[in-house]
């Protein structure tokens, strides 16, 4: 059996289970009845041109753990930002872990999707905004709304600022091999309000392990969204995060990701401009070797005037590692005044790396500014030469360069502990000590 | 202290320095001049390291040890020093945490722990004041925008964090007005002693007004052609290279 067929099978034994995924029978029924037709993306979609998800649809992944996964906190303790305080939701093989987990309703909802799929309370506001910019039509959007059960929920009220930041951690142990797991965030802010969130996936084994994660984020009039991402570094680990952004007038929302490794990597990151006068930002840093796949496919629509948006993602690629960028960006006919900032800068360290990348404008308006560029290229012979005079040996100075083309992504993180472990990721990476704080 | 013996050196298969003879002791100040396309770079780069450049014949002796196999780190390490003509911008690296980069580095090719905090600070600040940086010059991006004479500004402040025993500069006065020929030159003749030395190579006798050297040698098509004292600058200043091209 494939895992398409594997999936559809699950899925019967999923809907018959009791549990919170009751509540959205009908959302998804029609969900998997999508996949059901579509199946699995294949590289004949232009979308999926470059990515091939053969090797992970042979693979016989489940999406029941089988077995109870606990963790100690001395397990996982570098996996969690401790030089900080913040709210915590952690699942360990896509189960709730609470010990681990420190969630509030105090001021604001930092809790579980379960919880609010079936608590009264919480209804009116599911309604009103699950699954409501996902793309309904896309397989693996679609194939994660099937077997919603499990996320992390943040609701902050009007005028609410969120003084801690939010960890979302997923962790995958040995326990169980081989396990799918598809958790799926909302989180809604209403005017004005703020919040910082960390995501970070990571597993914990060698075993081969399946995320397909669907993030539904709405930004209110005004609102902040500081959103970083902190991809799976485990070589037999997959990852196609789908994150949907809904903007409202003056809301600013800003996604960090970094990619570390990870057999595949794919981040669906997608904007959607709601009204005028907004801004979106996104940024990457992917630092990848051996045979790791990285993919950033970013959407951003402009549907009103005066919006920006920037774009800046930073590609290092060694031994025989890939990259794909694709950056789509639509500017509609209202969206008069856009300024629209993409960059691509790629920088291939060994002969057999490779990165695709492509921008995509599609651009109705007349009077915008729309920047895109990208570039592919070696380090910097000269560069070298120059840090080796100084008495920096080759392989440090190779870090230094890395870490000083990945630098401009790094600036702009807000969180100091989140900079600090960026850079500690980084230096290990390389193999280097850079020599300084940042 | 260096001690070059019949070196003929080049890079992608082109010979470009025929046989240099130089020899060079500690306290000394040696110019070398010459023409444009005579080698003078490719001198200065091929005693540094830069590995695109082959030794094909003759040695390089440094403290008595053969270093033409050394990498340029390893050279750095050992005492010699390249302030270069055109020096490469980093951006994303700032001047205070590449240097610190740099003489932590050099300290662990010796052993040694890194240097302590305050000191590195206490070291960085009267190496600044030396050269007249601003200590906001210090917090930039290495080299990125910086005008001419910020970057040999710059070189000359790294090689006083440094303190190499062989200093090289390479047409340090290039691209520079006559305030900053005076600074760069005074920080240089500051860190002038009995135990190091410096080859200065330049095109014109102007920046020899500031830095004396105690002999001046002259390159032409990849050899010395004539060594003197300092009169031999003067000599050229007036003449030009056009009487020593004839001589050869």
């Amino acid at each position: 059996m494939d895992l398409q067929e594997t999936l559809l099978s699950s899925y019967l034994a999923f809907d018959a289970q009791d549990g919170p995924q009751r509540t959205l029978q009908d959302e998804r029924a029609a969900a998997i009845e999508v996949f059901e037709q579509q199946g699995f993306p294949t590289k004949k979609e232009e979308d999926w041109k470059y990515t091939s998800l053969r090797n992970l649809t042979k693979t016989n992944f489940s999406v029941f753990p089988k077995e109870d996964a606990s963790l100690k906190l001395e397990d996982v303790k570098p996996y969690i930002l401790q030089d900080v305080d913040t709210y915590k939701i952690v699942f360990v093989d896509g189960v709730y872990n609470a010990y681990l987990s420190e969630t509030t309703h105090e001021g604001a909802d930092i809790c579980l999707l379960s919880a609010a799929l079936t608590k009264k309370k919480y209804a009116a506001v599911v309604k009103k905004y699950f699954n409501t910019i996902a793309e309904k039509e896309e397989s693996l959007t679609a194939l994660n709304t099937a077997f919603t059960k499990e996320g992390a929920y943040i609701y902050v009220p009007e005028g609410k600022v969120v003084e801690k930041p939010v960890q979302i951690i997923h962790f995958s142990t040995a326990k169980n091999p081989k396990l799918l797991v598809q958790p799926r965030n909302l989180i809604v802010l209403e005017k004005n309000a703020e919040i910082q969130i960390v995501e970070r996936h990571q597993s914990l084994s060698e075993n081969a392990t399946f995320t397909n994660v669907v993030t539904e984020v709405f930004t209110a009039q005004n609102a902040q969204l500081d959103y970083y991402k902190i991809q799976n570094d485990h070589t037999e680990a997959s990852l196609i995060d789908s994150t949907y952004i809904s903007q409202q007038k003056h809301s600013h929302a800003k996604v960090h990701t970094f990619s570390f490794g990870g057999k595949l990597t794919r981040n669906n990151l997608n904007f959607y401009h709601k009204d005028a006068e907004i801004n979106s930002t996104m940024k990457g840093i992917t630092l990848i070797e051996g045979t790791q796949f990285v993919d950033h496919h970013t959407l951003v629509h402009h549907a009103q005037p005066n919006s920006e948006s920037h774009q800046d993602y930073k590609g290092i690629f060694a031994e025989k590692a890939t990259g794909v960028f694709n950056g789509k960006i639509i500017v509609e006919k209202e969206a008069q005044k856009t300024n629209a900032f993409q960059q691509n800068n790629n920088i291939l360290m060994d002969d057999k790396a490779s990165i695709n990348t492509k921008p995509q404008l599609e651009i109705f308006a007349d009077d915008v500014k729309c920047s895109h560029g990208c570039t592919i290229g070696q380090l910097d012979e000269d560069a070298l030469f120059y840090l080796q005079s100084r008495g920096i040996p080759k392989k440090e100075a190779r870090g230094l360069l890395t870490y000083a083309f990945a630098n401009n992504v790094l600036q702009s993180v807000q969180i100091d502990s989140v900079k600090k472990r960026i850079n500690k990721l980084i230096a290990n990476k390389l193999g280097v000590n850079i020599g300084f704080d940042v | 202290m260096l001690s070059i013996d019949n070196l003929h050196a080049g890079c992608e298969g082109k010979t470009i320095l025929q046989g240099i003879n130089l020899d060079v002791k500690p306290g000394e100040v040696h110019a070398i001049m010459g023409p444009n396309g005579s080698g003078k770079s490719t001198l200065s780069t091929v005693i540094a390291g830069h590995e695109d450049y082959e030794v094909s014949q003759g040695s390089i002796l440094f403290d008595g040890e053969d270093i033409a196999e050394l990498s340029a780190d390893e050279r750095a390490h050992k005492g010699i020093f390249l302030s270069f003509q055109y020096p490469v911008e980093i951006p994303g690296v700032t001047v205070t945490n590449f240097i610190k980069t740099a003489i932590n580095q050099n300290r662990k090719a010796k052993g040694l722990e890194d240097m302590p905090a305050n000191e590195m600070l206490k070291k960085i600040r009267e190496k600044a004041a030396l050269l007249e940086i601003d200590s906001r010059f210090l917090s930039r991006s290495l080299n990125e925008g910086f005008s001419g004479g910020e970057k040999k500004r710059n070189e000359i402040f790294q090689m006083a964090m440094l303190e190499p025993k062989l200093a090289i500069l390479d047409e340090t006065d290039s691209g520079l007005d006559i305030d900053a020929l005076r600074i760069v030159a005074n920080g240089v003749n500051k860190l002038k002693g009995s135990d190091n030395a410096i080859v200065v190579i330049t095109h014109y006798q102007r920046l020899l007004d500031y830095i004396v050297p105690d002999f001046v040698h002259v390159l032409h098509e990849g050899k010395i052609v004539k060594s003197g004292t300092k009169e031999l600058a003067l000599a050229l200043e007036e003449k030009g290279y056009d009487w020593i091209k004839q001589g050869a």
